[in-house]
């Protein structure tokens, strides 16, 4: 076994293999660019190694830099994570040639899987259906029309050397198939230097399954699915396994065409091969990714087995020792991709300070948490803007869900903003507990995008009760503050009226040895809970119920999160619910005169002066954030009524820049 | 007897009513509450002793004999805010517009007089149209008893003006004089001359709410030190503030009970300063990470943003908080941050409550507007407030302390009982930068000697060596350890003796 070993990586995943090599009694060894100077995985590691300036191109990505750190640290073999040099042959066979491991499959497996029309004839050959297409190079609109007519719409044209989403296009008719084989092409070659494109079978009502495969190149075997349904373009945000859609006669023959394609390329290592299926469970081999996937955690949960220590030990030459009759799948788990970006706001990336990071307790085998950041950590827009993986585990998928939404409500950040809202959301879609999923989930249950009123309605009782408890404590702590009156001191009520938004709830509160009993809008409920004045999370057993309520708070109110939602609550005496009512109900003011700041920043232009007209998509400031400078533009023609703020400002999100009237 | 009761009885109702149910609704249409609505919500429940109930006006002229309601247009007396003592005034706009008169004003004296007396604050809830013109120059009269009493508790009780109407003209001097001025937006407003006289005067335009509402005082002027959406906000959130202050400058500040451990450890105050200096930075998050509970009542917010202040509990007891803020104009020092700051540390200094300032501070703003605005005494203000406060003073300079603005902050050579450095602290009279450009003039047209010489000043002077070297700070601390440092240098200090030397008054540079 190996003593040493260097992590090619960063962020969650860098963490998550230096985890497993500390329980082998394997040293490592993390690398880190000029921004990962503080990060947790570079802490975490035995040793640590600078290699360059912050952008991945000029750090992560050098090959020389790595191999030269292995030599300096004496690692004896590199786990490449995923992204970075997790796929590139070139980075194995350099390694080779030093005499250093690469934690992964040989070069030529690589090589073979990582173009799209080669290792479609590859898997063709080997038996692995595919989706019918043609699997040759086309060379003008015209053959690729003709093509698709064989085929038969709608078809998909694809850049061969594609990713992402880019260089593909839908085409329902001939048209749109001239049409789509050159924008794909061009797209092609701008984004890869490659403008190869081929036409396939365009797949309706597709969902994304993939098979998890283990080989030490003799003895290879599946263990199971994982299903990858919910992406936003083309970005995977849950995963799940096992897939709810799958039969077990489907999985075990989408498990040995898998098999029977890493064995045809010779591989040796954790792979993944991707099928597309359709309606009717018929499945086509997409792709092979011939690295650790990001979505890895979910199969370990269902399985017991730890993937990278079987990848290290497959590396160190180590035989396989699983058959396929040991894989059991048991329970269901999911994870959610925990994003820097803000769901409200079309998912705009949002980066800067990790002001509060509190994720949820990890419970063995129920709850997992994989991150790469800490509190007071920096989300730069250098990198991949996943904070965290948060993967819950539950006996049923029912269950599983259930175990997600708390460990969700119970994740506390701020200082970015994040997607944990939406994630709640799509956890509480009826056809997401269903499991009626297709890749075009989002598009489909988000047409306008995402909106609060996407929020699962929720049960105000909860909210209403956890308020209730802390103003009691808040209460009881008031009054035993000194410098009262000696004899007359405060008594503590035990009625309150608590105004969740402008809904007033009365509620009976006490207290018990444990927690609070209390009675929203007439209905008991005993709160158990060991919360404390001024924690952030207030966790608790509702009627035996477990919950977990965000609360910050803010002057006289409660601001609490649960379930993706915030709200608002203030708690008080009826008679001062009942001022509160004759209150005028003050209308949000209007920001659509304003150009707000989108996010924290320096202000660096105004391209624009009091007075002047603007016309709609006009520059209008230029705000730098991170580095990078982001031109803010009017949604609207107008003109400039007010400059808020001047060059060399520092901006908050939502900051007014200027007025326009 | 049972007639006297009646009477007694019927009185009361009609008290209670003030100007009558019409009025009553129409000030509930404007959003507002009635003066007793307001002190029930502020008080404990059933505290409130109201007196001078039957007080009525004795204007003859114009009619007003034969117009009286008992009480005359403001609701005095006494009550509890969770147990502890305080005196109220809640002016009632229902009766005669809240128009203050000879009467009026008694009352007023009243409960000021006794509360300075037993050392318990006044709270004022003003919501008055002004004078009472009928009355004529004893209207004026009540207003100076007014002014002369806010004077002679000022650093004797804390005196708090709460703006829940029109405040204008002359009695807006009143709340002027007392301690804090809070406003609710929308239905409150101040002025000395409303917009009527400023258009004839100077035919500006401007609406009540431009001219002197909440938002105006708490963002441009700096008259009010805080707005609240609405009446029942403001007096919640009152409640809340009054549980930080003393009852009068004979006591301590009051203790509330915490379970906020003293020595919490906040491993990511370690990263809070960024590796370039001139990258800014949100101090508010030291503050919140360091205080008990995360809890910290900012007053003046949206005012002089450069520089924060505030109130926080350490250990269950109420401390002040300044903190230069290096997200607005890098934190630097200008008139307004001056006077803000100053007046804040006073009021702390008069009623024993400890001052823990957070540095990091690049200097006073250079700038006409600057020297032109008198930033020279302005600046002093801070300097002679710090300077005079015998309070629990700490510093915690965090990184930058250059200049004159170094030594205003709080520093070593102002009293300051234990001022702690971060490893990010530097402690110089000037940026790297700029010292060099000045010492090495001669050098300037050699670039790669000027950036010689700047990393040799950068290594003499960018750290918190040399000041340590001289004991002008005690320590250099770890970020993450800084509440625990914090909350036993408060604990030693509490036994702290500092007396100034009699005088009548000092003369601060007003």
């Amino acid at each position: 076994m190996f003593k040493k070993i260097l992590i090619a990586n960063r962020g969650e995943i860098a963490c998550r293999v230096i985890k497993t090599a500390r329980r082998m009694g394997i040293q490592t060894v993390a690398v880190h660019s000029d921004a990962d100077a503080d990060a947790l995985h570079v802490q975490l590691a035995d040793e640590r190694v600078h290699i360059g300036p912050s952008p991945s191109s000029e750090s992560y990505l050098v090959m020389d830099r790595i191999i030269q750190a292995c030599k300096d640290t004496g690692a004896e073999a590199v786990h490449p994570g995923y992204g970075f040099l997790s796929e590139n042959k070139a980075f194995q066979k350099a390694l080779a040639a030093e005499g250093i491991a690469f934690i992964g499959p040989d070069a030529h497996a690589i090589e073979a899987m990582g173009d799209k029309i080669t290792s479609k004839k590859l898997a063709k050959d080997a038996g692995v259906s595919t989706v019918p297409g043609f699997m040759g190079i086309i060379d003008d609109p015209e053959e690729a029309v003709r093509i698709a007519e064989e085929i038969g719409f709608p078809v998909m044209i694809k850049a061969s050397a594609g990713g992402g989403g880019k260089g593909m296009r839908v085409a329902h008719d001939a048209a749109a198939a001239r049409e789509g084989f050159v924008s794909a092409a061009n797209e092609a070659r701008s984004s890869f230097g490659d403008d190869r494109v081929f036409i396939e079978k365009f797949i309706q009502q597709p969902r994304h399954i993939e098979i998890q495969v283990l080989s030490d190149g003799a003895n290879t075997i599946h263990i199971g699915e994982r299903e990858c349904s919910i992406q936003r373009r083309h970005q995977k945000v849950i995963e799940e396994a096992p897939s709810p859609f799958l039969t077990e006669e489907v999985r075990a023959e989408m498990g040995a065409q898998a098999v029977a394609l890493s064995q045809a390329v010779g591989y040796k290592s954790a792979g993944t091969v991707e099928f597309i299926v359709d309606a009717d469970r018929n499945f086509y081999f997409l792709e092979m990714n011939t690295r650790l996937q990001v979505e890895h955690p979910v199969t370990e949960m269902v399985t017991g087995l730890d993937l990278v220590e079987w990848m290290i030990r497959i590396a160190a030459g180590e035989p396989l020792a699983l058959t396929q009759d040991d894989i059991r799948l048991k329970g269901w788990a999911l994870e959610c991709r925990i994003y820097a970006e803000d769901p409200f706001r079309n998912f705009l990336p949002s980066i800067g300070r990790l002001t509060r990071f509190m994720p949820p307790d990890e419970e063995e085998g129920l709850v997992r948490v994989d991150t790469g950041v800490m509190e007071g950590g920096e989300i730069s827009m250098f990198y991949d803007p996943m904070i965290a993986k948060l993967i819950a585990y539950g006996g049923t998928r029912d269950l599983a869900i259930r175990h997600m939404r708390r460990a969700l409500d119970a994740f506390y950040i701020r200082g970015v903003s994040h997607n944990i809202p939406f994630l709640a959301s799509v956890m509480g879609k009826e056809r997401f507990v269903k499991g009626d999923l297709t890749t075009n989930f989002i598009p489909e249950e988000y047409p306008d995008g995402f909106h609060m009123a996407d929020l699962p309605p929720e049960d105000p009782t909860i909210l209403v009760a956890v308020a209730a408890c802390v103003h009691r404590k808040h209460a009881e702590r008031d009054a035993r503050i000194s410098g009262q009156l000696p004899g007359h001191e405060k008594q503590v009520r035990n009625d309150w009226v608590v105004r969740l938004g402008d809904t007033n709830h009365p509620v009976t509160v006490t207290t018990l040895e444990d927690g609070f009993r209390v009675i929203v809008d007439e209905e008991p409920m005993v709160v158990r809970t060991g919360w404390r004045l001024g924690q952030s999370l207030f966790t608790c057993e509702i009627n035996g119920h477990p919950e977990s309520v965000q609360i910050d708070r803010e002057g006289v109110s409660y601001r609490l999160f649960h379930a993706g939602a915030t709200d608002r609550a203030v708690v008080m005496t009826a008679e001062a619910a009942t001022y509160a009512a004759l209150m005028p109900k003050k209308q949000p003011p209007d920001l659509s005169k304003y150009l707000l700041s989108p996010m924290p920043g320096l202000l660096v232009s105004l391209a624009v002066e009091e007075g002047q007209e603007i016309k709609s998509g006009e520059a209008l400031a230029v705000v730098e954030a991170m580095k990078m400078e982001n031109i803010l533009r009017a949604e609207r023609d107008g003109t400039v009524a007010k400059l808020h703020a001047g060059p060399g400002d520092s901006l908050s999100v939502d900051q007014i820049i200027m007025e326009f009237s | 007897m049972h007639d006297i009761i009646r009477q007694l009885d019927a009185k009361r109702v009609q008290a209670r009513l003030g100007g009558g149910q019409r009025r009553i609704d129409a000030q509930h249409g404007r959003g507002k509450l009635t003066a007793r609505e307001r002190i029930d919500l502020l008080l404990d429940p059933g505290s409130f002793e109201e007196w001078d109930m039957f007080v009525e006006h004795r204007c003859t002229q114009f009619g007003m004999d034969e117009n009286k309601v008992p009480g005359d247009g403001v609701v005095t007396g006494r009550g509890t805010i969770n147990g502890r003592l305080v005196f109220v005034f809640s002016q009632d706009f229902t009766v005669f517009g809240g128009s203050l008169s000879m009467a009026h004003a008694e009352k007023i004296c009243k409960v000021m007089d006794k509360a300075i007396q037993v050392g318990a604050p006044v709270i004022g809830i003003n919501d008055s149209g002004g004078a009472r013109i009928q009355e004529g120059v004893d209207s004026l009269a009540g207003y100076a008893d007014v002014f002369q009493r806010n004077v002679m508790g000022s650093g004797v009780v804390p005196q708090i003006s709460m703006i829940m109407g029109p405040c204008a003209g002359g009695a807006v001097y009143s709340p002027a004089m007392t301690d804090f001025i809070f406003m609710v937006e929308d239905s409150s407003n101040m002025f000395v001359t409303g917009p009527e006289v400023v258009k004839t005067v100077t035919h500006e335009e401007v609406t009540a709410e431009e001219l002197g509402g909440a938002l105006t005082h708490t963002g441009k002027s700096g008259v009010a030190d805080l707005s609240f959406t609405n009446d029942v906000e403001a007096l919640l959130g009152l409640r809340r503030f009054m549980d930080f202050l003393p009852g009068s400058n004979r006591e301590e500040p009051p203790v509330k009970p915490t379970e906020d451990p003293f020595d919490r450890q906040e491993p990511s105050l370690d990263t809070l300063i960024p590796d370039n200096p001139n990258k800014p930075y949100d101090m508010k998050e030291l503050i919140l990470k360091v205080v008990d509970e995360h809890d910290f009542f900012e007053i003046a917010p949206r005012y002089a943003r450069n520089i924060i202040t505030g109130f926080a509990r350490m250990e269950g007891r109420t401390v002040g908080i300044v903190a230069n803020q290096p997200m607005v104009l890098a934190g630097c020092l200008d008139i307004d941050s001056a006077r803000k700051g100053g007046r804040f540390v006073r009021f702390c200094d008069a009623f024993n409550i400890p001052i823990i300032t957070f540095v990091d501070v690049p200097g006073f703003l250079p700038g006409v507007t600057q020297e032109y605005g008198g930033i020279i005494k302005h600046g002093a203000k801070l300097l002679y407030a710090y300077a005079e406060a015998t309070v629990p003073k700490i510093t915690v300079i965090t990184r930058k302390a250059y200049g004159g603005a170094y030594v205003v902050m709080a520093s070593k050579h102002l009293r300051g009982d234990v001022s702690y450095a971060w490893p990010s602290a530097e402690i110089a009279v000037m940026g790297p930068k700029g010292a060099v450009e000045i010492i090495f003039r001669k050098d300037l047209d050699d670039p790669i000697k000027i950036a010689e010489r700047t990393e040799e000043y950068r290594n003499h002077f960018a750290n918190p060596f040399v000041a340590g070297s001289r004991g002008f700070i005690d320590d250099v601390i770890m970020p993450h350890g800084t509440r625990r440092r914090l909350c036993k240098s408060l604990a030693m200090l509490r036994g702290k003796k500092l007396e100034n030397p009699w005088r009548k008054h000092g003369n601060i540079p007003l």
